[in-house]
C-alpha cells in the first residue's frame, strides 16, 4: 500500500554534461577509421583480417575477464574493441593468426586486466603487448621482411630503416607530400599521414585525448631531429621525414595520450609528451632500433607517476 | 541513440544565467490547508515539547516548541497546530515540525513592534525569517566578523532568487545594512552582484559594490572572497572564521522589512523551475507544503521524477512534496523522469576533466580513489579534501559518472564526526 508519489533521490549534482565512456572510446575509433581506411586499400584482405581478429578477440578476453574476476561485462563500453583496433593498426597486415591471438591475449589481460582493468593500467596495454611481441618473434614485425611480396608503386622499403642504415640520401623519395598520402610501408593504421592528422585534430578538438601531449610529443620530435639534422645532414634525416614515419603520428594521438597511464596536470603533460619526443629522436638516431616510439612510450609511462605530482597548489592549502 | 554526440563541441564553461532586465513581481502562492514550519533542533522526548494539539497559532505569533530551548518558528499562517513531529534531514541534521491546519480567517499576532536595532532583538525575533539570517555568526566568541558581505548572486545555476531581490528590493536592503550596521557594529558592507549588472546599480547604502563573474561556480562564497577580495581561506577554515560574514539579499531585506513594518515578514521569493526548464519567481509563505506550490503552476509530478529544493548542482532532492518552503529554500527544481541523470559504479578512466574543471585546483581524480576506498584522512591530508568548496562541478563532467560530489560530502561529514568524536574525548 503506497500512497505516496516514488520520486528519485539521489545526491547532486542534478545534472551532467552528458559526456561518457562508451561515446569516448568509440569517438576514438572512428578518429582511427581514415588510418585503418587506406591500410585496408593498400594490403587488402590480409589486413581486413589482421583487424578483425584482433578486435573480435580482444572483445573476447574482455569478455572472458569480465566473467572470470565476475564483473559487469564491459564489452559495450568500446574500450577493448579500441585496444584491439589499436593493435591492428601497429602491426603489418601479413601477421600470423596466431601471433594476432596472442598478441591481444597479453594485452588485454597482462596489460590491462591484471592491474583491475580500465582506468588501473600503469601502460598502455596496446604498447606493452607489442614490446613483448616483438622481443620474442621479432621477424614478424620487420616490415621489410613482413611486406615482402608486395609490390607498390612506390619505395617498399620502410624508411626509418633506411634512414638508419643509409642516410639522408636513401629517404630522398619519401617527401613530406607523399609521407602524407600513406605512400610507404608500415603498420595497417600507421602510414597514412593525413588521415592520423585528422583524426588526431578530431580528437583534441572533441578533447577525447589532452592536446598538451600530442602537440609536446609531436614538437619535441620536431625539434630534436631539427637539432640531429642540423649537426650532419647526411646522416640524420630531417624533422618531416621523422615526424610522419614510424609510430610518430599514431604515437602521438593514440598511444601516448592514453587516459590512465598518462599525467593530467598541465606542466607534467608538456613534460611527458616531450620526454617521449627526444627519447623517441634519440632512440631512431643513435639507438639500436629502427623506431623508439613504443619504448618512449613505455619510459614516459613509467615516470608518469611522479610527474603528475608536479601540480598546483590549491585554494587555502596551508603549507 | 548517438545523438549527435560526436560533433557536439567539448565541454565549456557554463555561465549562470542574468535574470531579466525587468523582474516580474512573485507570483504569490497560497497554501491549501496547512502548514509546517520546522525548528532546527532535535526533537528527543515527548517531554521536551512545550506545545499540544489544538492549540491556536496566529499569523506572526512567536512559537517556542520546546520547554527545554529558546528555539522558535514565526507563525507564517493563523490556525491550530495538528502535531508536533521530529524529522531528518541530509547528513545527521535534525529538525522539529510544527504542522498547523488552516483557519478559514486570519488573525494577525502583534509582531515585534518598533524595536531597537540591537542583535539581541535581531536574534529575538528574525532568526528565521525569509533568506535565513545567520545572526549566530556574530555571536561565536572564536571569530570577530570584519566584513559582512550581502549575496546579490545565487550560488547556483539557474536559482535567480536574491538577484531578483537585489533588484526589487533595494530599498529594503539599504535600510537592513543600515540595521545590520548598528547591531552588529561592522562598518564595512559589500553587496556582491553580478558582473554584468554592476553598471546598473546607483546609491546602494552598502560601502562597497562588488562584481561576481558569470562563470559557475564564482558565486560560490569562498570564491567571492578570493576573487574580489583577493584573500584565500585557509583549507578547512570557514568564511565567517576569516572574518567575513555572507548574508543573502533576501535576509538583509527581510530584517529592513521588519523594522519598517513591525511585524517579520513571512513570505518566502522562490525560483521554480518546471520540467521544461521554465523559470518563475514565486512567493510562498514558509511554512507552504511544495505540493501546493507545485499544484499553484500545474506541474505535474510523479513516479520516477525528480524534486529537488535549490539549484541543480548543489541542491538536495527530496522524497515528499509535502516538504514545507523553509527560510532558506531559494528554488524548487522539477525534473521529469526522462531527464534525470544517474551515477554509476564505473572506475575513473583518469581523463582529468575533473582536473581541468576544478575552481580549486584540488586533484580530484586522484582525491576520488582514497574517498573510494573510505581512505578520508589520506584524502584529506595527501589532496586536499578540506580545499573543495563543494560546487559539484567535477562531479557533473565525470565521464565515468562517478559520483564524486558525494563521495566528497560524506568524507567531511565522516572527518567532522571523527573530530567531534576526538573533541569530546579530549
Amino acid at each position: 500500500m503506497r500512497s505516496e508519489k516514488m520520486f528519485i533521490v539521489s545526491h547532486a549534482p542534478f545534472w551532467h554534461n552528458g559526456s561518457n565512456v562508451a561515446e569516448r572510446h568509440y569517438g576514438m575509433l572512428l578518429a582511427a577509421m581514415p588510418a585503418v581506411a587506406l591500410g585496408i586499400v593498400q594490403y587488402g584482405l590480409p589486413a581486413v583480417a589482421v583487424v578483425a581478429m584482433s578486435i573480435s578477440t580482444a572483445i573476447f578476453w574482455e569478455w572472458l575477464m569480465n566473467r572470470v574476476t565476475k564483473r559487469t561485462i564491459t564489452v559495450t563500453d568500446g574500450n577493448a574493441a579500441l585496444l584491439g583496433l589499436l593493435f591492428a593498426m601497429l602491426i603489418p597486415a601479413t601477421t600470423p593468426w596466431w601471433v594476432v591471438i596472442t598478441g591481444t591475449f597479453v594485452m588485454m589481460i597482462l596489460g590491462k586486466h591484471i592491474f583491475g582493468g580500465i582506468g588501473g593500467n600503469p601502460f598502455h596495454p596496446v604498447v606493452v603487448s607489442l614490446m613483448i611481441l616483438t622481443v620474442s618473434w621479432g621477424a614478424f614485425f620487420d616490415f621489410n621482411g613482413a611486406l615482402v611480396n608486395y609490390s607498390f608503386s612506390f619505395n617498399a622499403l620502410y624508411p626509418l630503416g633506411l634512414a638508419k642504415n643509409f642516410g639522408t640520401a636513401a629517404v630522398a623519395d619519401f617527401t613530406p607530400g607523399n609521407l602524407l598520402l600513406g605512400r610507404q610501408i608500415g603498420g595497417i593504421g600507421t602510414t597514412f599521414g593525413l588521415g592520423l592528422i585528422g583524426g588526431g585534430a578530431y580528437l583534441m578538438a572533441k578533447r577525447y585525448i589532452r592536446w598538451e601531449i600530442a602537440v609536446s610529443f609531436l614538437s619535441a620530435i620536431f625539434l630534436t631531429a631539427l637539432i640531429f639534422h642540423l649537426a650532419a645532414p647526411d646522416q640524420y634525416a630531417g624533422p618531416m621525414f621523422h615526424l610522419l614515419t614510424g609510430y610518430t603520428l599514431v604515437g602521438a594521438f593514440f598511444l601516448l595520450p592514453e587516459d590512465s597511464s598518462s599525467p593530467v596536470n598541465f606542466l607534467p603533460m608538456l613534460i611527458y609528451g616531450a620526454g617521449a619526443g627526444v627519447m623517441t629522436m634519440l632512440i631512431r638516431n643513435i639507438g639500436n632500433y629502427h623506431d623508439g616510439v613504443l619504448l618512449a612510450v613505455l619510459l614516459m609511462n613509467l615516470v608518469n607517476p611522479l610527474l603528475d605530482k608536479i601540480r598546483p597548489k590549491a585554494l587555502g592549502k596551508v603549507a | 541513440m548517438m545523438n549527435n554526440a560526436f560533433s557536439r563541441p567539448a565541454t565549456a564553461a557554463i555561465h549562470y544565467e542574468l535574470l531579466h532586465k525587468t523582474p516580474l513581481g512573485p507570483q504569490h502562492v497560497t497554501s491549501s490547508g496547512t502548514a509546517t514550519l520546522l525548528v532546527e533542533e532535535k526533537l528527543e522526548r515527548q517531554s521536551q515539547i512545550a506545545l499540544k494539539s489544538g492549540d491556536a497559532v496566529q499569523t506572526g505569533q512567536k512559537i517556542t516548541p520546546f520547554t527545554d530551548r529558546p528555539a522558535y518558528a514565526i507563525s507564517s499562517v493563523t490556525g491550530t497546530i495538528s502535531s508536533v513531529r521530529p524529522m531528518s534531514g541530509d547528513f545527521g541534521k535534525n529538525y522539529t515540525a510544527i504542522d498547523i491546519a488552516l483557519a478559514a480567517a486570519e488573525v494577525m499576532a502583534e509582531g515585534p513592534g518598533g524595536m531597537e536595532p540591537t542583535l539581541a532583538n535581531l536574534t529575538e525575533w528574525l532568526a528565521g525569517a525569509p533568506g535565513n539570517p545567520p545572526l549566530h555568526l556574530f555571536q561565536s566568541g572564536d571569530h570577530t566578523i570584519h566584513t559582512l558581505v550581502v549575496a546579490g548572486v545565487d550560488a547556483d545555476l539557474l536559482v535567480a532568487t536574491n538577484q531578483f531581490i537585489i533588484k526589487s528590493e533595494m530599498h529594503a536592503i539599504n535600510r537592513g545594512i543600515d540595521i545590520l550596521k548598528a547591531a552588529t557594529g561592522v562598518s564595512h558592507v559589500v553587496i556582491a552582484v553580478p558582473r554584468d549588472l554592476v553598471q546598473g546599480f546607483g546609491h546602494t547604502g552598502a560601502d562597497e559594490l562588488k562584481a561576481v563573474a558569470s562563470e559557475y561556480p564564482a558565486a560560490n562564497p569562498k570564491l567571492i572572497i578570493y576573487e574580489a577580495f583577493g584573500q584565500e581561506i585557509p583549507a578547512g577554515k570557514s568564511c565567517e572564521e576569516m572574518g567575513f560574514a555572507f548574508f543573502s539579499a533576501e535576509a538583509v531585506a527581510s530584517i529592513g522589512k521588519a523594522f519598517d513594518s513591525g511585524q517579520v515578514p513571512f513570505e518566502k521569493t522562490v525560483t521554480l523551475v518546471d520540467k521544461n526548464g521554465h523559470k518563475t519567481i514565486i512567493s510562498a509563505r514558509i511554512g507552504t507544503p511544495i505540493a501546493d506550490v507545485l499544484a499553484a503552476h500545474q506541474i505535474q509530478t510523479g513516479d520516477g521524477d525528480r524534486l529537488i529544493v535549490g539549484g541543480p548542482m548543489t541542491g538536495s532532492a527530496i522524497f515528499d512534496e509535502q516538504r514545507p518552503i523553509q527560510a532558506d529554500t531559494d528554488a524548487i527544481l522539477v525534473q521529469g523522469a526522462a531527464d534525470v541523470s544517474l551515477v554509476s559504479d564505473y572506475p575513473c578512466i583518469n581523463c582529468g576533466e575533473c582536473v581541468r574543471v576544478c575552481p580549486t585546483r584540488v586533484q580530484v581524480n586522484m582525491l576520488v580513489r582514497f574517498l573510494e576506498a573510505g581512505q578520508y584522512e589520506d584524502g584529506a591530508e595527501l589532496y586536499d579534501l578540506d580545499s573543495c568548496v563543494d560546487c559539484g562541478f567535477c562531479s557533473f563532467v565525470c565521464v565515468a559518472h562517478i559520483p564524486i560530489f558525494q563521495y566528497i560530502r560524506l568524507a567531511k561529514y565522516e572527518l567532522s564526526r571523527l573530530t567531534a568524536a576526538e573533541a569530546s574525548n579530549a
